[in-house]
């Protein structure tokens, strides 16, 4: 064995997608026409698959301040907070974060992956421990990984299963940070984050939420599960992301601990790459202040998840466990049917995610979709009439 | 307190609960190869294992985890602290 022939198996696979041309992990999107729709292989199709929840991405406030911050500030900071990308704008942003949440603190980082990696990596150390919900998102295990913290994981949105593993901790337990998410980026199912706080909070544990999939979502100003739940003082840690509902690029951590602002001087994903350009925070900026004020865009995001989930429950489909902007349609393990209607539907003009174990919770393949404020009740019925084709033609059941 | 021996019997028990289509397994049976397990699978029958022991694996040591006996090694470990 050399040094690149592990990489055989997974070449082998990826001319195999090839061979049956249909690559659901490169589809090229030729032109993006507006926040739900795309040309793709040639073809006009319904993007139902982009996080795109509050279809931000081409609001003219947004790509406004984008323009006058590329216009004024350059195409980017070309180096690190630490160094020379330290710009104004970005740290008016954090304080627009603080604010939002009504909390002290506030980072931003280049991505939401650099945020996971950030926290996870630093704050807990070697006599540590963090308690991870298994469906975690892969940013978080990979914080992880980099982490010198011991790093125990309990079962999918189960607060007896944490509690038992805080109390066999014992006095560790104050040292624990335990991460959930506020929705799942897989099944659309959120957290059962009171019941969490109350757990964490009589073992003098910390808790982290990522709000990566619910920012923009729940709540009513937005703030995600945290909010929606009442628990904002009550969690230690929020992350999220601005490449979903904010409709950029680019992470934020606010937090009521000041040592999240000494973090920064000693966080590696934070200190050792560029910040964001001029044009992210700039857009990121206008787009967290429209989802603040965004109870309308969340009321037509909610009725198009609703008029999709039970439109596809008609159907026969098997849906995650709760209604969610975050459809997944669970198939069967077979990779092979799965990539066949992913496909059949590409080719009808209807673009979703195909998750493949092992990437998915429970060993089976799933349609991943995802609704927006931006589709039109004619989009929704069209992706329920495309679906139905496709069952139908392929004799599949979902 | 248990033997390591004793953790490994009530591990070989439950393992053999688990994975029934495997019917033989051992010290040296390698966890992903011979049993046939992916690395997800592999967890989740962790925390069946967890519960039966009632201790918390992290999942730091699982690198060095290869076989039956070195899940019986940490299991003993864990049960010791």
């Amino acid at each position: 064995m050399n040094l690149l022939d592990k990489f055989r198996p997974l070449q082998e696979t990826r001319n195999q997608l090839k061979a049956l041309g249909a690559d659901p992990f490169n589809v090229v999107v030729e032109k993006i026409l507006s926040p739900t729709e795309a040309i793709v292989n040639g073809h006009r199709v319904i993007l139902a698959g982009t996080n795109n929840y509050l279809g931000l991405t081409f609001h003219p406030e947004c790509i406004e301040a984008a323009v006058r911050a590329l216009r004024e500030e350059g195409c980017g900071t070309t180096g690190s907070r630490m160094a020379n990308g330290n710009y104004a704008d970005h740290q008016a942003l954090e304080r627009e974060f603080a604010e939002f949440y009504g909390l002290p603190y506030g980072v931003v980082f280049s991505a939401g992956y650099l945020a996971n990696l950030a926290l996870l990596s630093t704050l807990p150390g070697a006599d540590d421990v963090i308690l991870i919900d298994a469906d975690c998102h892969a940013s978080i295990y990979d914080g992880c990984k980099m982490s010198a913290a011991e790093v125990i994981r309990f079962r999918h949105n189960d607060v007896a299963d944490l509690d038992k593993r805080l109390r066999r901790l014992k006095d560790r337990a104050r040292r624990a940070l335990v991460v959930v998410e506020g929705i799942y980026s897989m099944f659309g199912d959120r957290a059962p984050l009171r019941e969490i706080v109350e757990v964490k909070d009589r073992y003098g544990a910390f808790l982290m939420v990522d709000e990566a999939h619910s920012l923009g979502v729940l709540g009513e100003q937005g703030r995600g599960l945290v909010e929606a739940e009442g628990v904002i003082e009550r969690t230690d840690f929020i992350v999220g992301t601005f490449s979903k509902s904010l409709g950029a690029i680019g992470g934020y951590c606010v937090s009521p601990h000041q040592a999240l602002d000494t973090l920064r001087y000693a966080a590696r994903p934070y200190i050792f790459t560029a910040s964001s350009s001029p044009a992210q925070i700039a857009s990121t900026r206008v787009a967290l202040h429209l989802l603040r004020d965004g109870r309308e865009l969340r009321r037509r995001l909610w009725d198009n998840a609703e008029r999709f989930y039970d439109g596809l429950k008609a159907l026969g489909c098997t849906l995650g466990p709760q209604l969610s902007p975050v459809v997944p349609v669970i198939l069967s393990e077979d990779r092979g049917d799965s990539l066949a209607l992913w496909k059949a539907l590409l080719e009808r003009g209807v673009y979703v995610n195909l998750v493949m174990p092992p990437a998915t919770p429970d060993h089976r393949c799933l349609l991943r979709c995802s609704m927006s404020a931006a589709h039109t009740p004619a989009q929704i019925d069209r992706l329920l009439d495309t679906f139905a084709q496709v069952f139908a033609a392929h004799g599949l059941t979902a | 307190m248990k033997t390591y021996q004793q953790v490994l019997e009530e591990l070989l028990q439950t393992l053999r609960t688990l994975v029934p289509q495997a019917t033989e397994i051992d010290e040296d049976t390698e966890l992903v190869g011979s049993l046939g397990l992916d690395s997800m699978k592999v967890m989740n029958l962790l925390q069946e294992v967890e519960d039966h022991f009632d201790v918390s694996i992290p999942l730091n040591v699982l690198p060095d985890v290869r076989t039956v006996g070195d899940l019986a090694r940490k299991i003993h470990q864990q049960l010791q602290d």
